[in-house]
This record gives C-alpha cells, structure tokens and sequence, in this order.
C-alpha cells in the first residue's frame, strides 16, 4: 500500500510527544505525530503542572534546571491559557530534620545557580496563612512555575503543525519496526526516526522496555482566591515519595489562575485501573488537611487518577532504543514531564540531528537501563 | 399569608416567604449568583442541587448552592 514517508514520526501527543515534533520541525525535519486519542490526553491533562528544579540526582538537577531555563525563554510566546504562573514552590519543613534539607537544598542550589529562600516559621506563616500553624519553616524557590499542561502541549502541536508538521490523532498503533510504524486500520508511516513518547504505555509498542505506570490521584477545589499562593510540598515527601515500591500520598498543593486549588498527591504502583481508590484518596486528602487544616471546609469539585511513566532510576529515556536502530524513546518522566519536556526535546534531537548537547545525555540514554530492569 | 422575614443580598434587604431558598431571594433582589471564569453570569438552572449554578456566599461561606439553602432571619448572602 502506499506509505506515509516522513524524516520522523513521533508517537504520542501529550506534552514530551508535542515538545519533541517542535524541536524536529525547528530543525527542518519533515514530521508526523501519532496520538491513539486526543492531544495531551493522558499525563499531561491528568498531573499537576509545574515547572520544577528538582535534585534527587545531579542528573535529575541537571534536566529540571535546563529545561526551567527554557521554558522561561518560551514564556513570551505561550498563549494566556497555557496559565503560566511564576508562584514559586515552597517546600514546607514540619520539624527539625526537614529543616536540615532545607539547609542542604538550599546550599545545593546555591551553588548551582538557583535563587532560594529560607524561611523562618514567621515568614511562612506570613507567606502561607492557611499552613498549619507551628511548622519549622521552608524553602522559597521562587523561579518554579505552575501552568495548565494541556493548553501547553496544544500550544506546541499547534506550532509545530505551522510548520509543516502532520499530526493524526485518535489513531492506534499495531507495531512500531523498523523504520516503520503501523496502525491499526493498516495505515503505513515510514521514517528514518521514529520517537516513542507514549508516556506511561510506552512499553507496550517496545516490547522489552520496562515503563511502569505509577497511578496518582488528585482533587481541585471551587475557586477560593487567596487561599494559597505559592506551590507548596512537604519535605517529609523525601520520606514518602522516593520508595519505589509501596504505595505512598504526600501534601502538595498548587494555586491555579482561576483560583482553584489543586491537591495531591499519590503514588502506586501496580494499580492498573483508572477508578479513584477512595482508601488512596482518603489518605492524600487527610494528609493536605494535616499541613492545610482549613482545606476541610473548601468544596472539592472533582477527583480523577492518571498514570506516570517510571523508570527504575527514576531519570526519563530519552534516545536511541538498543534494540531498534530507528527507534529512539522520550518517555519515562514520572511526575517531571512537564517541567523536562522541553529539554527533552532539545537532547533527543541533538542525538537524532548530531547537534552538540548544552547538557551530557549520558544519564538519560536508554542503553543503561537493562531490558525488563527487576523492581524491587 | 405568614409574615416575611428578611436577608440582605449584597448588602440590600430582602422580603421572602417563610421556606424560600436563598437562590428566590437572589432572584428577587435582581442578581445573578456567580460569575464563569470566563466571565459570564449565572443563575440557578437545576433548582435541585446538582448543577452547582446557583453557587453564592451565605454568611461569609463561598460556593453554597443557594438553590438549597432556605432563607432564615438576618442571612447575608453575596454574589459576584
């Protein structure tokens, strides 16, 4: 049958998928974009939205921080309801212990570069009325961001679109080959790179790539202007977050443009259903109530549940696939897809166009993950 | 006819019958009850609770659905 012959394809829409299709467009390349649904349908609509510097890992610092920096040089450009909203995040330190990561954090990002403040119990309770009262304080980072992923992730395709790109959603993949990919009324695209960005299905159209999905939840509540005015997370989510096995919820709230609130969060593994898990859900919300006691009278108006991509390293795959010459991954971003989608852009077609990289993407190259990693 | 009793809608005084719902004294002070975040007015649609139109501030409470809500003596309700 007659084939659709572009330089790349690139499978999945949501915010990686569509950063990525801009990058190789910017580049000059001929492109397609494949999405089973809708544009940012899957992560990047269910998840938070924010733009973080993160240090789990110098790696991990490495990405966040990049891609910050981008997307501050893309902010003029993002239409109004992208909602992009420099807050800040506050990380909040409920005793003593939590304020030694302050320090630490904030000497780690000092040294690299990164504005922060700490804050003493005083003015977190100036900044943040509605925290509990008696915290030990915070960390103000004030150059993180929060945004509406899904506008953003359009605002994207649309650009790339402009600029000759193809874009087929509500289209399901049979098979990626090589060279090839297939859907499944038969239609046949042929690229020299194909760039699987499914996000958390990445793995079943790569057999032997090991993606799990880690199931979270969250709620918005009716507008209340004021409430909170900076994204706030707990400290004690180093505690909680970081088990790569059980199932854990900790405090993290967003002020949305609207006034909304957004609360979360939650991770599970090996939950493979949509449906709200009212025990799961419970715990989170009780959690939100125990560092923002009046959240309990605000009115909650929806709750749903996404999925993350995870990696066992917790660092995205972003480049050639080992076992596919033509095939290249840009998925396993876990909470950070948003924030890294725009660095992951640049670093996978760095690798596809031979451009030099403003950051190593060794850590990230999807060779030093074994084939089916064993999850602890 | 049992005596009216009196609220304040956005700061205005208001005569309903005993067992109105706030949304008829919201409707007879000649507002509507909330703002889209686009901007657009609304007002009470369901009448049942369900369709969260009717949302308005009763005694300093935010997003009560005013439809469900029966007046009582000295209320003060807002609107946006």
């Amino acid at each position: 049958m007659s084939g659709l012959t572009y330089e790349v394809v690139v499978v999945g829409a949501g915010i990686v998928g569509a950063a990525c299709a801009e990058e190789c467009v910017r580049q000059g390349m001929r492109v397609a974009v494949i999405d089973r649904d809708v544009i940012g349908g899957g992560a990047t609509a269910a998840g938070m939205g924010h733009i973080v510097v993160m240090d789990d890992s110098e790696a991990q610092f490495a990405l966040t921080r990049y891609s910050q920096q981008l997307w501050q040089q893309l902010r003029p450009e993002l239409p109004l309801d992208v909602e992009y909203e420099p807050c800040g995040t506050i990380w909040v330190a409920a005793d003593e212990e939590e304020m030694a990561e302050v320090r630490r954090k904030q000497s780690y990002y000092g040294q690299r570069g990164v504005p922060t403040e700490a804050l003493d119990p005083q003015t977190l309770e100036r900044l943040e009325p509605n925290l509990r009262k008696g915290m030990a304080g915070g960390l103000l980072v004030p150059e993180d961001v929060v945004l509406y992923p899904p506008c953003a992730a359009r605002f994207l395709i649309e650009r790339a679109q402009a600029a000759g790109a193809k874009l087929h959603l509500a289209s399901s993949i049979s098979q990626i080959g090589k060279g090839l990919v297939r859907l499944a009324d038969g239609t046949e695209f042929s690229a020299a790179a194909i760039v699987n960005a499914a996000g958390a299905w990445a793995s079943a159209l790569t057999p032997g790539l090991s993606v799990k999905k880690r199931k979270g939840h969250l709620a918005i509540t009716d507008r209340y202007p004021g409430f909170v005015h900076h994204q706030l997370v707990e400290l004690g989510y180093l505690k909680s977050a970081h088990s790569t096995s059980a199932d854990s919820v900790a405090f993290n709230v967003q002020p949305r443009k609207t006034g909304q609130i957004l609360v979360g969060s939650s991770r599970q593994y090996g939950a493979e259903h949509a449906e709200v898990d009212t025990g799961v859900l419970t715990r989170m919300l009780q959690r939100a109530q125990q560092y923002m006691p009046k959240l309990a009278e605000l009115s909650t108006i929806r709750v749903w549940t996404g999925f993350r991509a995870a990696t066992p390293d917790k660092l995205p795959l972003i480049g050639p696939w080992p076992g596919n010459p033509t095939l290249f991954l840009a998925t396993g971003h876990e909470g950070l897809g948003i924030t890294t989608s725009l660095a992951t852009a640049r670093l996978l077609v760095d690798q596809i166009a031979g451009r030099n990289p403003a950051i190593p993407v060794e850590p990230y190259l999807p060779s030093r993950v074994p084939a089916e990693h064993a999850y602890a | 006819m049992p005596e009216p009793i009196t609220v304040t809608v956005n700061g205005n005084s208001i005569a309903v019958p005993p067992g109105a719902t706030v949304a008829v004294a919201i409707v007879l002070a000649g507002a509507a009850c909330r703002k889209s975040v686009s901007g657009e007015t609304r007002g009470p649609l369901c009448g049942m609770g369900i369709c969260f139109e009717c949302r308005a501030s009763v005694n300093g409470q935010p997003h009560c659905r005013s439809c469900q809500i029966i007046c009582q003596p000295g209320m003060e309700v807002r609107t946006e």
